[in-house]
Order: structure tokens, then C-alpha cells, then sequence
């Protein structure tokens, strides 16, 4: 660690250069370079991942504005450009720092320098995937680092592919980011845990707004009955078959060489044909990675990868980390994000892809002995 | 050198805090001018009593600026990152329990357990078009202990008092709030969730691992450790 300022001054000065130098790679790839405010309005953020970005942003206000983040990364403020002025196909790169509450990592930083890459096109999602994926592969040079990607597409192919209530698909899909909350809700549905006993005793009641305590506040007495009503018609339902639930087990527990998990998936769409088309994009992606000169033989593929840290990411995603140093975060990261463009697109949406280095952390790999 | 012990300057905390160390040999008083805040040790040589707002004494403890303090639980993980690596729990002190609990309206009886409140906030978002409001004034306690839960399409809104009328002032849908009876929640028409204790807190000694001690000072406190029956 650098201890004086002139070394920290150095330090920060190498980062910000390779940051750059990152960046010119990405615009000589075609990319046209922008450069979001730090200062993002915290409503957007807020509106769209809710209050687990209070504890990942610094959040600040003034009297006019009204509250402000610092921005926690830029692919929110570079889809919010795009969508507003953007021509299409559209490619960006980026560099700057990022601000990121650490509090229950304190020796992580809570800011660092990021350079990204995004592409905005629609005519083949799958060469724009393997074209993300190339390019930051090669920027990052010839480190030894091990890749990892998923698919987060073919798991709500799976949820929407299910036999059972359009609510229960739309319950799990909400919770495809919290694993711990979709298996509660799975094994609620499959009949696998019992229905808690005030649930019961609702259900069994034939009036039970009757007479129950004043009604306060804004949720009212038909939103109240409408979610009794819910409530009797999964009670209704038939559970999710256990079979069912092993299919989606097996597609969770998928990890292996990307040929091998392909061969997998295919299988098991033989069973749970919903997500065919998911695992075709799979294939085409593994193509156009191959056509990259990828070697996809030795990628890793696994199905479960990025559904904890990466909500907005709704196909394909990835990352790299440092061989040995699982004490690391990953030195890039990156995915597909098709729904955020339609969040924030009002009405509009395109196919976006991209990824982003940091290159504080490539700095300190290449110098570690 | 003396060791600082930090105590709730004023109420029912310090009086009770008072009594608990008379307990054990150790008489705290505050001195005869009500409005400094001084205090006086006997029993033990080379302790201080620092009198301080029960809502300081985790920053106080974290800095190290005293070796000791009484203070609750809900405040210590609240204000502190990480706080058990900031400070050390000597001794809970028997008194001043609260509950960290979250409530809803005693009318939603769809609403009994922490999945109910995250599917009728995912509803309530889809016909209001805004998240589901809890008013608190324990916001990382909360997020924390929602998130793990896996609850989702929330917004906790800052209360600083009177925290259970919010619901009927329409400021928030539901509240996570102390509680050492459920009477107030009661009167003001809320109920607890089943499973939405977030923390049983009681007013608790700790140590900072932050403040400097000379060999004397390890003394004292070692001393008084053996006359609290601490380990």
C-alpha cells in the first residue's frame, strides 16, 4: 500500500491512465466516448433497485435538488442518455470512479475507477454478447484470470415454462435475484413447507374482514380483499409438481465446460421446452464467441452466476477473476440488461449489452509477483 | 491515567445504571449541580464517569474517547459498522429492554408474516405506484434485516418520534419501531408480524476496542471487571 502522498499521488495518477488507456482501446473498437455527471438524481436509482441502494450508494441532498447519489456505476445514467438522445445501433465507453458503501467490507474501496463498454444494438444480440466479451477479455491483456458467465434468460425461461398460476410465475420471476426468498416461495407452491397456521385460519373464515380492528392508513379495504382473493386461488391451485422442481433444480445446479452445460441444458429442455429458444440464444452465443476466437472449451459455464449481485442483468452475464485470489472482487464484470432499457426507456427499448474493468484492480494483479 | 465509563446522562437508564453498579460495589453519583454533567466513582480508584446522551455513546466508544459505556443494543448496531469489531459486550445489564419489531395495521388480516408483507407490497406498489413505506428511525437495522429476509419494493421513511401514528397520517404504510410493551401498537391500531423481530435490545456494557490503556489502566479495569463478575 502506498503510504506518502507523493505515492499515493503516483498511485492514483496510474490508475486514472490505465483507466484512460482502457477507454481509447474501447474507442478505437467504435465506441464514442461519454462522460455522465458523478451526481446522479437518487430518485431513479431508488425507483429501480429500492432501498438495498441505500446501503451500496452515498446518498446526499441539497435544499433545490432534493436527493442526489454519487454514482454507484454508469450503466444507469449511460441507458438513461441512450434512450433519451441516442441513434441506433449505439456503441459508449466510458472512465471515471465510482462510489460504493463498503460498510461491510471496510477494507474494500468505496471508490474506484471504472472503464466500461455498452452496446445498444438490435440486429444479433449473440455477436454483440460474444463482441463485449472479446473486447474486454483482450483489454485485459494476458493475465491469468478465470472467466465465469450465466444466463439469467434461461432461468425465467424455466419460472415462466412452469405449470402452475400466472401469479406464482410472476412471484418467483420478482425473486429470481433473491435466491433465498424464490426457494421459500418454491417450496410454498411445490407444498414442500407447511401453510402457516394464521393463513389457515384466514382461509378457513368465511368473512374475515368482519370484524376485524379500524381500518388505518392507505392501503385499503378492496386492496385487502384482493389480496384474500389471491390467496384463495392459490390455496386452490394445484402444487407445483415435484418433478417440476427438479427440473428447475437441475438447471440451477448447471456448472460445467460452456460445450458440456450446453449439451446439459439441451437435455433438459427435452422435459421443460419453455426454455429451448433461452438455451438456443445460448448456443448462438457460444458460436459467436467461438467465431471471436474464444476458446469455449475451457470457459465455464454456470446457470446460477450473478443472481445475487446483478439485478439488472437479464441474459447473459460474466465475469473475471484473478486465478488464486478469491479474496479479490472480480476484475470485470458484465451483461446483458434488455429490461433496464425498457425501465428506463418510457416506452421504448432496445437489446443493450456491456461491461466494465477496473482497472485499479488490473494494476495491482500485474504488479503482484 | 484514568479509565472513562460512559453513562446515560439522565432518566430512568441512568438511575438504573446507577443502581446496578451500587450492586456490585461501585457507587456512581452525579454530582450536586443538575445541570453539569459530572459524576463522581467510589469503590474503585482511577475511574471517570462520563455523563453522555444514551444516543453518543457508541460514537464515543467506536472513537475511543471512553474505555466504557452503557448504552442499548439497537443503538450499538445501528450507528456502528461492523460493531462488534469496534466494540466489546461486557455485560447485559438486565434493564431498559426494547424490542426492535416491525408493525402493521391490525386490520390487514392478510398481512401476519414477513412473505405476506413482501407480496402486499409488491401489490401495493402495482395500485399506488410507489413503494411500500415503513417509517423508521433504525434504517440500517431494517434494510439489513429486510434484505435479508428478502423482502423487496419498500422504502423506509425517516421518523424521528411518534412513530406509530404515521400509518394513520397516512406518511407510511407500516412502522419498525422500539417497543417494550405492545400497548402503544395496540392503541394506535398495528400489529406485530410474527417473524418481524428484528433485535431484543437491553441496555448493555461495553468496551471500546478502540481506546488507548496504560498498564494501570488494564489494572483498573480488570479490577472492576472482577467486581461486575466479568470475565
Amino acid at each position: 500500500m502506498p503510504q506518502s502522498p507523493a505515492d499515493r499521488t503516483a498511485a492514483r495518477t496510474a490508475i486514472r491512465d490505465e483507466a484512460t488507456r482502457l477507454r481509447a482501446l474501447f474507442e478505437a473498437a467504435g465506441a464514442q466516448v461519454v462522460d455522465p455527471p458523478v451526481l446522479q438524481p437518487a430518485d431513479t436509482l431508488l425507483d429501480l433497485y429500492g432501498e438495498d441502494i441505500r446501503a451500496r450508494a452515498y446518498v446526499t441532498s441539497d435544499a433545490v435538488r432534493g436527493e442526489q447519489m454519487l454514482r454507484p456505476d454508469f450503466t444507469v445514467p449511460v441507458v438513461q442518455m441512450h434512450m433519451a438522445h441516442g441513434a441506433e445501433p449505439a456503441r459508449y465507453t466510458y472512465a471515471g470512479e465510482v462510489f460504493r458503501r463498503q460498510e461491510d467490507f471496510p477494507d474494500r474501496a468505496n471508490e474506484y475507477f471504472q472503464t466500461g463498454y455498452e452496446v445498444f444494438d438490435r440486429t444479433d444480440p449473440a455477436a454483440a454478447d460474444a463482441e463485449v466479451f472479446a473486447l474486454i477479455r483482450e483489454a485485459l491483456g494476458d493475465l491469468p484470470l478465470r472467466a465465469a458467465m450465466g444466463d439469467i434468460g434461461i432461468l425465467t425461461a424455466a419460472v415462466d415454462g412452469l405449470e402452475t398460476t400466472p401469479a406464482r410465475k410472476a412471484a418467483l420471476r420478482r425473486h429470481i435475484w433473491r435466491p433465498r426468498r424464490f426457494r421459500a416461495l418454491l417450496d410454498r407452491y411445490a407444498g414442500r413447507t407447511p401453510v402457516p397456521e394464521t393463513r389457515a385460519a384466514l382461509l378457513a373464515s368465511a368473512d374475515p374482514l368482519a370484524d376485524c380492528a379500524p381500518l388505518i392508513g392507505l392501503r385499503d379495504r378492496a386492496e385487502i380483499a384482493a389480496r384474500i382473493e389471491r390467496l384463495r386461488d392459490d390455496a386452490a391451485a394445484p402444487p407445483i409438481s415435484e418433478n417440476a422442481v427438479a427440473l428447475l433444480d437441475a438447471i440451477l445446479s448447471v456448472r460445467e465446460t460452456l460445450p458440456f452445460a450446453l449439451d446439459h441444458l439441451r437435455d433438459i429442455s427435452v422435459d421443460l421446452p419453455a426454455i429451448a429458444p433461452a438455451v438456443e440464444r445460448l448456443a448462438a452465443r457460444v458460436e459467436a464467441l467461438s467465431a471471436r476466437g474464444i476458446d469455449i472449451d475451457t470457459l465455464e459455464f454456470e446457470a446460477s452466476y450473478g443472481r445475487t449481485s446483478m439485478e439488472y442483468y437479464d441474459g447473459f452475464v460474466f465475469g473475471f477473476y484473478a486465478e488464486g485470489r478469491s479474496d479479490l472482487p472480480p476484475v470485470a464484470t458484465g451483461g446483458r440488461y434488455d429490461a433496464l432499457t425498457r425501465v428506463l426507456g418510457q416506452g421504448a427499448e432496445i437489446p443493450a449489452v456491456g461491461g466494465v474493468i477496473r482497472p485499479g484492480l488490473l494494476l495491482d494483479l500485474r504488479a503482484a509477483p | 491515567m484514568t479509565i472513562k465509563l460512559g453513562v446515560p446522562s439522565k432518566g430512568r437508564l441512568m438511575e438504573k445504571t446507577f443502581e446496578w453498579f451500587a450492586a456490585r460495589g461501585i457507587t456512581l453519583s452525579r454530582s450536586a449541580s443538575e445541570r453539569e454533567y459530572a459524576g463522581a466513582v467510589d469503590g474503585i480508584d482511577n475511574v471517570e464517569l462520563v455523563l453522555l446522551s444514551a444516543g453518543e455513546i457508541p460514537r464515543e466508544l467506536a472513537a475511543g474517547r471512553i474505555h466504557l459505556g452503557v448504552t442499548g443494543t439497537d443503538l450499538v448496531r445501528e450507528k456502528l459498522g461492523q460493531w462488534d469489531q469496534q466494540v466489546q459486550e461486557l455485560a447485559e445489564l438486565g434493564f431498559g429492554h426494547a424490542d426492535l419489531i416491525i408493525a402493521v395495521p391490525a386490520a390487514w388480516v392478510d398481512v401476519d408474516t414477513l412473505d405476506d408483507l413482501d407480496a402486499a407490497a409488491a401489490a401495493f406498489r402495482a395500485r399506488h405506484g410507489f413503494r411500500m413505506r415503513i417509517a423508521t428511525k433504525y434504517h440500517r437495522l431494517v434494510r439489513d434485516f429486510l434484505r435479508h429476509a428478502g423482502v423487496a419494493d419498500y422504502a423506509l421513511v425517516d421518523s424521528q418520534g411518534a412513530t406509530e401514528g404515521t400509518v394513520k397520517f397516512e406518511t407510511a404504510e407500516a412502522v419498525a419501531d422500539i417497543t417494550s410493551t405492545g400497548e402503544t401498537l395496540r392503541a394506535n391500531h398495528l400489529k406485530l408480524l410474527q417473524d418481524g423481530m428484528i433485535l431484543r435490545s437491553q441496555a448493555t456494557l461495553f468496551r471500546s476496542r478502540a481506546a488507548d490503556m496504560t498498564e494501570a489502566d488494564r489494572a483498573t479495569l480488570q479490577q472492576l471487571c472482577q467486581m461486575i463478575g466479568v470475565d
